[in-house]
């Protein structure tokens, strides 16, 4: 089931009373979601991602805006009409019934001519049971197994009537690390077991990357990025995109275009490929752009300049990756990134190198190298080359790719 | 799966039976509300109607048309109502003010104080909930008879002192204060009642406050230990009084005056539920299900 | 040494409670079973003639007795199950609405804080039959075309009826209260996900709602029987202090006839009353306690 969403808008009363302004938690937000895709709605806390989750199952109602599960327009749809599955948060499992009962449930509400006979209730739980490998569970209370069992059986319970679309809010947050690995992984084959239309909801932007086929980056109530993780990934069309997505965070720097080439502090890091463009802001017209920044050329950046000026210097962000960096010794070398070496963290395959720079927006750059590359120094100076697909440049005010 | 119309009248039919829900809800609250409300409506308007003009309403008028005061002269001069209501204030007062010490000790020594015994000690006085009040107010009657306290502050007050229940309640909140505190205190050099007095009583006050509550709506309304104890007019309280006025008052069946009565009777602690209503019914509630 | 004074500290503290309930609760008890079982005492010269079970099978063959018996398990039977299910309605629409719901409250609790027996008063008045006027409840029931009924001094059924109407005005705010607040406690997640799935609103209501506030009304239901068979003051301002006379008697009242006023001075009497009250609690209450062993679901 394509699932899509027009202009979106859900404002609430403000809690403090004196505010009279509402607090919107979702602006204007339009998504298309494919029919049989995993996508991930990704974003910080508060930034509104549960409240879309909310408006698609019926739970609340949109202040403005459409809905439409296919064809059908479900906007003023009651939740229990709509045909969704909603896995909680904290799963919500009834506490006085057992695992069988609760995966029943769903089942016995059903009137008319989807009324199942107790054997084909039987056989569909035993089934969905199955498929979320909890049949040997049936007889237990949700308060007698781990959060990572309860976790399936809520996934079960939801998945039980055939929904048309099956949401998730944070399915992972309540389980520990090494089971929210494996969970992830079964998530991700129940989903295309099934092939029903999955939109889950996180703030761990790892989880999202690793499974979805495709991600919806949130901040405020509106889309900063969508598409494949890993384009987005690559290609971040805003600051904040660049640091919400990868671990460790990228590293920003306060830098400027001058004289063909892109400056961090007085370092002259690479050369600067200004493309005349026509003021373009259309997503399409941004997202060739980004096939075209693919082709970067070595020690050198391709931007969009608006303003065509190469001589008057231009204030931007300069977002590295970890990866990015290419520790060298040779201080001769051009297009080199100075910075103070603070201390070297060797983790095996890689190693990370903590230093500072003058320039640098937040408290330490993290710079991971492969340990056998590791670099010698001179005077407790590091040395780095920048990787042109690893560099992303953004304007200073509006934090927009360039 | 379905066309637009049958989403459509899904829709409708999902409001209209929210409509008709809501309504059906407000409709018997308010039914129930005007049960509740209807004595008391009907007891202040008739305790302003004149004796003459309730007696010539055969079916009784839900309107006052001239409001007299009369009433509730008479029902401070002809019975002794003021008497009834002073002598219910001092009752109240006092039961509760002793209560209080004993029960504040008591959770003080349960809950801060190490001793031998004190677990055994514990689950006695908590077995002693149990014992019914109907059980032991034969020998109450005549222990208080054979001391020669009856028609007395003291043989009224002794016996409702004391409440197992309000210990229990206190010492569990007295327990949440964080050790630390005390040892703190300790190491300042306080003394355990300077401590008890200085900073366990100020933070369980929430606790105090409900206990407090609890008590006194008890008192006030507590008949059956004064009807046994109290056969002198002078020492009744409001309950045993408005039975004699009705029994006895006014020379004859004058209810608009003993509307009054009741009304004066209903409106101190009436006016405490108005003014601290979130307190108290949080404080029923809270030790409704502690028990 | 500290712990010695502390020792000291503690008991001091306790030495109050300890006294008052040596005094008036502890030594009460054991003398009542101590006067049960005493035959033919007096208690102008604090004498008997022996000791059996005399004082018992007077009481059990006392027709007031057997009475007020009759009079305390209708009242109970009635009062109990119908004020838990009334409470349970009543904070059910409650919960579900939010537009006046704090004035509803309110009103709700009022009686809570009233003295019953003024109020009583009152009920007498509104349902009783007099020379001067039929009363507001025979008003009432005219305009419905019935005809007046004298529930105060009139038939049996009558007078139970309003009996009970009133126990269930004084005992319902109290069981509100408790219900609405346990209702909240429900976490609204549970309706979410019911609501997801399609649930019907009964069936919310009985598969989620009720297991959920089992617990609750569980404890709603045994302190109801408890307070029930207590029933006396209610009595007395709806009948007046003889009750023996109204026909209305209940074991409690009976006991207190037994021991003051018009009949009393039998100590003895009431002592195997109370006893025999304390029995009929004792056993209802673990009856109960079993049953909801078997159905109420605990956390």
């Amino acid at each position: 089931m394509k699932i899509v969403l027009e202009n979106l808008t859900k404002k609430f009363p403000n809690r403090d009373k004196k505010m009279k302004e509402d607090v919107i938690a979702v602006n204007s937000f339009s998504h298309e979601i494919t029919d049989g895709k995993l996508i991930g709605l990704l974003g910080p806390s508060g930034c509104g991602k549960s409240t879309v989750l909310n408006l698609i199952s019926g739970l609340e109602k949109p202040t403005s805006g459409k809905i439409f599960f296919g064809d059908d327009d479900v906007t003023n749809l009651p939740p229990e009409n709509r045909g969704v599955g909603l896995v909680f948060q904290n799963y919500a499992l009834y506490p006085h019934l057992n695992v069988m009962e609760n995966i029943r449930f769903p089942l016995e509400n059903l009137r008319g001519k989807d009324k199942l006979t107790k054997d084909q209730m039987e056989v569909k739980v035993l089934e969905t049971a199955k498929l979320v490998q909890i049949e040997g569970l049936l007889d237990r209370k949700p308060g007698e197994m781990s959060g990572g069992q309860q976790q399936r059986v809520a996934i079960a319970r939801a998945l039980v009537k055939k929904p048309r679309v099956l949401l998730l809010d944070e399915p992972l947050s309540n389980l520990d690390a090494r089971l929210r690995l494996q969970t992830r992984e079964e998530l991700k084959r129940i989903q295309l077991e099934t092939g029903i239309t999955t939109l889950f909801v996180t703030h761990d932007q790892e989880e999202a990357m690793s499974i979805c086929d495709s991600i919806v980056v949130m901040k405020e109530g509106r889309i900063m990025q969508h598409g494949a993780p890993q384009e987005v990934y690559d290609h971040p069309q805003n600051l904040f995109v660049a640091k919400f997505l990868g671990t460790p965070q990228i590293n920003v720097f306060k830098g400027q275009i001058r004289d063909g080439g892109l400056f961090i502090g007085k370092d002259r890091v690479m050369d600067v490929n200004a493309t005349a463009a026509n003021g373009a802001n259309d997503n399409r017209v941004q997202k060739e752009e980004n096939i075209d920044r693919v082709q970067k050329k070595e020690n050198s950046i391709r931007i969009q300049n608006k303003e065509n000026e190469k001589t008057v210097a231009r204030d931007v962000y300069v977002a590295v990756r970890p990866e990015g960096f290419v520790a060298v010794s040779d201080t001769d070398l051009k297009d080199i990134l100075h910075c103070d070496f603070m201390k070297m963290e060797v983790m095996g395959r890689d190693t990370s190198i903590i230093c500072t720079h003058e320039a640098f927006e937040g408290t330490v750059i993290r710079a991971i190298v492969p340990s056998e590359s590791r670099p010698q120094f001179i005077g407790g100076e590091v040395c780095f080359k920048l990787k042109p697909s690893k560099v992303h440049v953004f304007d200073a005010e509006t934090e927009e790719v360039l | 799966m379905s066309d637009t119309k049958d989403l459509e009248k899904i829709e409708k039919r999902d409001k209209s039976i929210k409509i008709v829900r809501g309504a059906a809800r407000y409709l018997f609250l308010t039914f129930w509300a005007l049960i509740v409300l209807f004595p008391f409506y009907w007891m202040i308007i008739t305790s302003f109607k004149s004796y003459s003009s309730y007696n010539s309403e055969y079916v009784p008028r839900l309107i006052i048309t001239s409001p007299t005061l009369q009433n509730y002269v008479s029902a401070f001069t002809e019975v002794s109502l003021g008497r009834y209501l002073i002598n219910t204030f001092i009752f109240t007062v006092i039961t509760t003010a002793i209560m209080l010490v004993i029960v504040v000790l008591s959770a003080f020594a349960f809950s801060r104080l190490e001793f031998p015994g004190k677990n055994i000690v514990f689950a006695l006085f908590l077995s002693l909930m149990m014992i019914p009040n109907e059980l032991v107010i034969i020998t109450n009657y005549v222990t208080i008879t054979d001391l020669g306290l009856r028609n007395s502050f003291p043989g009224l007050v002794l016996p409702s002192v004391i409440s197992v229940f309000y210990i229990y309640l206190l010492k569990e909140n007295f327990e949440q204060i964080p050790d630390e505190l005390y040892k703190a205190a300790k190491v300042d050099g306080t003394s355990d009642m300077r401590y008890l007095r200085r900073v366990m009583i100020p933070i369980a006050k929430p606790t105090i406050i409900t206990i407090i509550i609890l008590k006194v709506i008890e008192c006030w309304n507590s008949y059956v230990w004064p009807r046994l104890i109290t056969d002198d007019e002078s020492y009744f309280l409001v309950s045993n009084g408005i039975q004699e006025i009705r029994e006895n008052g006014f020379g004859r069946e004058n209810i608009p005056a003993m509307m009054a009565a009741v009304v004066a009777i209903s409106v101190p602690l009436m006016a405490l539920f108005l003014i601290f209503r979130k307190k108290i019914m949080a404080g029923v509630a809270r030790g409704g299900t502690k028990g | 040494m500290t712990n010695k004074k502390q020792t000291l500290t503690a008991w001091l503290c306790l030495l109050p409670a300890i006294i008052f309930l040596g005094i008036f609760l502890v030594y009460p008890m054991i003398d009542v079973f101590i006067y049960s079982f005493e035959e033919g005492y007096n208690f102008a010269s604090q004498s008997y003639f022996g000791l059996g079970s005399y004082n018992y099978s007077y009481v059990l063959h006392d027709p007031y007795f057997i009475q007020a018996l009759k009079n305390t398990f209708i009242i109970v039977l009635i009062t109990v199950p119908l004020s838990t299910g009334i409470a349970l309605i009543i904070s059910l629409a409650l919960s579900s609405i939010t537009k006046l719901r704090e004035l509803f409250q309110t009103i709700f609790f009022l009686p809570y804080v009233t003295n019953t027996l003024a109020v009583g008063l009152v009920f007498m008045i509104l349902f009783q039959k007099t020379a001067y006027t039929d009363g507001m409840v025979n008003v009432l029931i005219n305009l419905f075309g019935g005809e007046s009924i004298d529930f105060i001094d009139g038939p049996y059924p009558a007078k139970m009826f309003v009996m009970c109407f009133y126990t269930i005005w004084v005992v319902l705010p109290f069981k509100i209260l408790i219900l609405t607040s346990n209702l909240a406690s429900v976490d609204p997640i549970y309706y979410k996900a019911a609501q997801i799935d399609a649930t019907p609103k009964w069936r919310v209501f009985f598969k989620i709602t009720l297991p959920m506030i089992s617990p609750m009304i569980f404890y709603l239901a045994i302190t109801g029987f408890i307070g029930a068979f207590k029933a006396y003051s209610d009595e007395v301002a709806l009948f007046g202090t003889d009750l023996n006379a109204a026909g209305m008697n209940t074991i409690v009242g009976y006991i207190y006839d037994m021991l003051y006023g018009n009949s009393g001075g039998y100590p003895s009497y009431a002592s195997a009353a109370a006893i025999i009250l304390f029995a009929i609690v004792f056993t209802i209450t673990v009856i109960n306690l079993l049953v909801s062993e078997k159905t109420v679901y605990y956390q």
